[in-house]
């Protein structure tokens, strides 16, 4: 009943303010409450037996010898939890065929990739636990790994799972793609590769876990522990009423702690075993081993258009690296990006494949962008092929082909309605930003001249859906929950205000940004608003923080409790004031009689009152605190334009950002700091994955990238500066807003890339593969030239040997991956 | 065990450890100092860096013993009644995200600026290559530390 249908910020409004952060004094001081930093009296430490094989039975087992060791309280293998461990969860079973395998939190009989766990030792402290684990006994039978997902799918392929290494095959296709590919005047095809990557938050897991008489407390550096505690209660059939999860404050997640791990029950199991707390926190080598990794698809794509470049169809052929077993949302992810792979353009027909492969390694699931970075890649990829084809400049042919900004909302060929955008200023801006003409006469000049070291110029036109999402679609889409957001606002005698919201931050702000909206909506100062999450007891319900959803999903649901606040204040505002609610007229902190405004009273006031409840009118109840939940009507389509300059030296392969820029079109902005310090970590991990990281295994099926030695997240050396600017389109919903959490990261990749293969073609490099380290890059380009491969490789490899040092780009972890490479240069 | 006297933020410890104990384990375990957190198991973080003797270490490469008898500052202790600058820039560039990279990197620009005291962008980058952010992609720390050599931190 209030008046608020949308939201007109006053000039002193905190929307759009550059608030300082309200989380960081405890994170500047070293005050913060991380997992591991917990300590409860007699509390435990676990450590874990992992199998050395990618694929082996096990054929004995013995902990007993481990018992004997110093400050050992128990030892267990796989069948003490046998009966009461269950089956790690998959939520999503994209087809109704799907094989899901039984993924038992530790192991009983046969293992599938190296890492899994099939002992713990349970001691006084970590290092105890540490040193009995030599005492346990196991031995195995060594049965063949599956590592190639190409040749997974053959017969007479070693076998992961008795079913098959088939997990499932989604199949989606609009319009007529016989008429669209038939006699189309350019039909392109391309492959790509998806390397698979380590999300490597840098707060490795932690886990403590109590039960005291039945009733289970579990901490853990998880993004969802709303979804962790019913999770919990199906896996292990504890009550749900007795379970209680608190995330503290978790050091980032990117997706990896987005799950239900096999730590987390097993250290629930054990606490309830011994009746006393437990702790385990996990090495940095052993999360590299155990934590989800993420992305790692093949990609076969081919795309007809006309001769003018007008796309007309579009085919996508994926397969994709479930890993060992379906995790969480494993499925899902590249399900994902089957409706993002046609991007901002317009075509008439689209179909797309995806088959999930067991294989004997990690399983995948989410990791930053999930899904759409991966279909953002190749559709931007190929938008740049298809400007070769042509002779046009890369943004000429996406003009060509994008969504006209009068022509929102529109409804794409994967059949998703884009609600705003404009793709014509996020580009105008970007090229004024990154002086593209410019750039492009000095890439000319490089040219004739034959500089050793070439321009390129990189061009990423994105878009993508988050904000998840609408429960109805993720019903449709077989997914296991709803997409819903709940916040809770408490109204304190004071006047003070207590938001509790279900999303479950991580690192990205939300008790300032939460304190923002609410400050606006409800009329008090900032300061005085208290944000409340991540823990079960004290929010109830959730859906917790990933897919970009926290402000459009869960900045909603705040508006929406603010607006019951209002709509009860008002009616206890007509008792105080003796007049009817419906003369009152509100205005932020204040509801006054109309036309009399000095006759009125603040929120402040109300709650007083309400907390008093001496003269409230008749019936009313002494509370004006309000819970909200929100469902969101659509996706958030966030987008933008980044542009890429990259200096190629064409003797060393070595690749040096030379400018980048990022327009984003994110809708409102409720703190450009936050939005700033997203887009800003957004690209150093979209650069990441184009210049430096692969998670890499071995023939046998060994990860060899165990280490930040080896599993190169940049530096503050590798990275570049950014300029950044922004657009806006305002979304469909009341605030106005868009995510922003995964923007950087989806758009950064294909335009760094674009921009090598750009800086190279005239080489006649047409793509490499990624991560385009010098040695990749350096070896397509002596492809091209048709150069004595071999004796320039070894003459290469001593130059770098010479230049470089064991943590750089060129070390050892590149020294791989070549037979991934072939065909790299066409 | 070994007997250590290692003074931690202006407070003197004397206590028994196991030699093959890391330096970063006693200060979170023994001391009770968690403001200093371990990223990695092989040095590359730079998560768990703290001063000793004044010069930046990572804690987790140097065992407890060799601490015997140095003078070691953790995060806790950079705050003397008020924010330390370093500690003041990184909030006001929103320099840190997650904030489990942040210890280690204000203590490490803090050996930084006391080496060079007017860094260029370029020294700035170089000086922390040695501690991994995931989150901010560096843009601020780079403009927070620059902030704070502005401010004269090490005057």
């Amino acid at each position: 009943m209030t008046a608020q249908t949308e939201i007109a910020p006053a000039p002193d409004a905190e929307l759009g303010k550059a608030r300082l952060r309200k989380e960081d004094e405890r994170l500047i001081t070293g005050q913060t409450n991380w997992t591991d930093n917990i300590k409860l009296p007699g509390m435990l430490h676990i450590a874990f037996v992992r199998s050395p094989f990618a694929h082996a039975r096990i054929t004995s087992m013995d902990v007993s010898a481990a018992l004997t060791e110093p400050g050992v309280i128990a030892a267990y293998s796989g069948a003490d939890f046998a009966a009461e461990q269950g089956s790690l969860p998959c939520a999503w079973p994209v087809t109704p065929d799907i094989v899901i395998p039984n993924h038992p939190p530790m192991a009983t009989d046969e293992v599938r990739y190296v890492g899994e766990a099939v002992a713990c030792v349970v001691a006084r402290d970590r290092y105890a636990a540490t040193d009995a684990l030599n005492a346990i006994e196991v031995d195995y039978e060594p049965l063949p790994p599956v590592l190639d997902m190409r040749t997974a799918l053959e017969d007479g392929s070693p076998k992961v799972h008795e079913a098959g290494n088939l997990s499932y095959d989604f199949l989606f296709t609009q319009g007529d793609m016989d008429t669209a590919f038939h006699d189309a005047p350019i039909v392109l095809e391309r492959t790509y590769r998806q390397q698979r990557l380590i999300p490597a938050a840098m707060e490795p897991r932690a886990v403590v876990a109590s039960c005291v008489g039945g009733e289970f407390t579990l901490w853990s550096a998880t993004q969802i522990p709303h979804v962790l505690r019913v999770m919990l209660a199906m896996v292990t059939g504890i009550p749900e009423q007795n379970l209680r999860v608190i995330a503290p404050d978790v050091g980032g997640g990117f997706g990896s702690k987005l799950q239900v791990t096999a730590e987390e029950v097993l250290a629930v199991l054990i606490a309830r075993k011994l009746g006393r707390p437990v702790k385990w926190t996990e090495s940095r080598s052993e999360g590299n081993l155990t934590v989800h990794h993420g992305r790692d698809q093949w990609q076969q794509l081919r795309i007809a258009a006309d001769s003018d470049g007008r796309i007309r169809g579009l085919e996508v052929d994926l397969l994709a690296d479930m890993g060992a077993y379906l995790m969480l949302v494993t499925p899902g992810v590249p399900v994902l990006g089957a409706f993002m792979f046609p991007g901002i353009y317009k075509m008439a027909a689209y179909s797309f494949r995806c088959r999930g492969v067991f294989t004997t390694k990690m399983p995948t699931d989410a990791y930053r962008g999930a899904g759409r970075p991966e279909a953002t890649f190749a559709i931007e990829r190929l938008m740049d092929e298809l400007a070769t084809e042509l002779g046009l400049d890369p943004l000429e042919v996406r003009e060509r082909n994008w969504i006209k900004h009068e022509e929102f909302p529109y409804t794409t060929v994967a059949g998703l309605t884009y609600d705003s955008g404009n793709y014509e200023a996020a580009t105008a801006k970007a090229k004024g930003l990154f002086d593209y003409d410019a750039l492009r006469r000095e890439q000319q000049q490089r040219r004739t001249s034959g500089d050793p070291v070439q321009l390129g110029l990189g061009v990423s036109t994105f878009t993508e859906m988050c904000g998840l999402a609408p429960s109805r679609v993720l019903g449709s889409l077989a997914y296991g929950a709803g997409g819903w957001e709940q916040a809770s606002i408490r109204m304190l005698p004071t006047g003070k205000v207590e938001v509790v919201t279900g999303s479950s931050a991580h690192g990205q702000g939300h008790e300032t940004a939460w304190s923002q909206i609410v400050a606006d909506q409800l009329g008090v100062p900032f300061e005085d608003i208290r944000v409340l999450h991540g823990d079960t007891q004290v929010s109830p319900r959730g859906m917790d923080t990933y897919g970009s959803r926290s402000l459009a999903v869960g900045g909603m649901a705040l508006v929406m409790a603010c607006d019951k606040v209002i709509d009860k204040a008002r009616v206890i505002a007509a008792g105080m004031l003796e007049v009817s609610a419906a003369d009152l007229e509100w205005t932020p902190g204040r509801w006054a009689v109309r036309g009399d405004p000095d006759k009125g009273v603040t929120i402040a006031e109300i709650a007083l009152a309400t907390f008093a409840a001496h003269a409230l009118p008749e019936g009313v109840e002494p509370s004006i605190d309000a819970d909200a939940t929100y469902d969101p009507e659509n996706f958030s389509f966030p987008h933008g334009t980044h542009l890429c300059a990259t200096e190629v030296d064409t003797e060393t392969g070595f690749v040096k950002i030379r400018s980048y820029v990022a327009v984003d079109d994110i809708g409102k902005v409720v703190n450009p700091l936050i939005v700033e310090g997203q887009v800003h970590g957004g690209l150093a991990q979209g650069i990441a994955q184009a210049l430096y990281e692969e998670a890499v295994y071995d023939d046998e099926g060994n990860l060899i990238t165990t280490t930040l030695a080896d599993y190169l997240i940049p530096s503050a050396t590798d990275l570049p500066s950014y300029i950044t600017g922004r657009t806006e389109s305002p979304a469909a919903n009341r605030l106005g807003v868009k995510g922003v959490g995964e923007a950087g990261t989806i758009a950064s990749t294909p335009a760094v890339v674009n921009a090598i293969v750009d800086a190279l073609r005239p080489l006649g490099v047409a793509d490499i593969t990624m991560p385009c380290t010098p040695e990749r890059v350096w070896r397509a380009i002596q492809a091209a030239r048709g150069g004595d491969q071999a004796s320039a490789a070894e003459q290469h490899a001593a130059r770098q040997s010479d230049q470089t040092q064991g943590n750089s780009p060129q070390g050892v972890a590149r020294e791989r991956g070549d037979a991934e490479q072939s065909g790299g240069a066409a | 065990m070994t007997e250590i006297t290692v003074t931690v933020d202006g407070v003197k410890y004397a206590d028994h450890v196991e030699p093959r104990m890391l330096l970063v384990h006693y200060l979170r375990e023994v001391v009770g100092k968690t403001g200093t957190p371990v990223g990695c198991d092989t040095s590359n973080c730079g998560a768990c860096t703290v001063l000793m003797d004044g010069q930046s270490v990572k804690s987790c490469a140097v065992l407890a013993v060799q601490a015997d008898g140095a003078n070691i500052t953790t995060i806790e202790g950079m705050a003397n009644g008020s924010l330390h600058p370093l500690q003041r820039a990184f909030h006001e560039e929103h320099a840190l995200q997650c904030g489990y990279c942040t210890p280690g990197m204000i203590m490490a620009a803090a050996d930084l600026l006391r080496e060079n005291p007017h860094p260029s962008d370029t020294e700035i980058r170089e000086g922390l290559e040695g501690n991994l952010c995931r989150c901010t992609g560096y843009e601020n720390i780079v403009r927070a530390v620059r902030r704070a050599a502005e401010a004269g931190v090490s005057e």
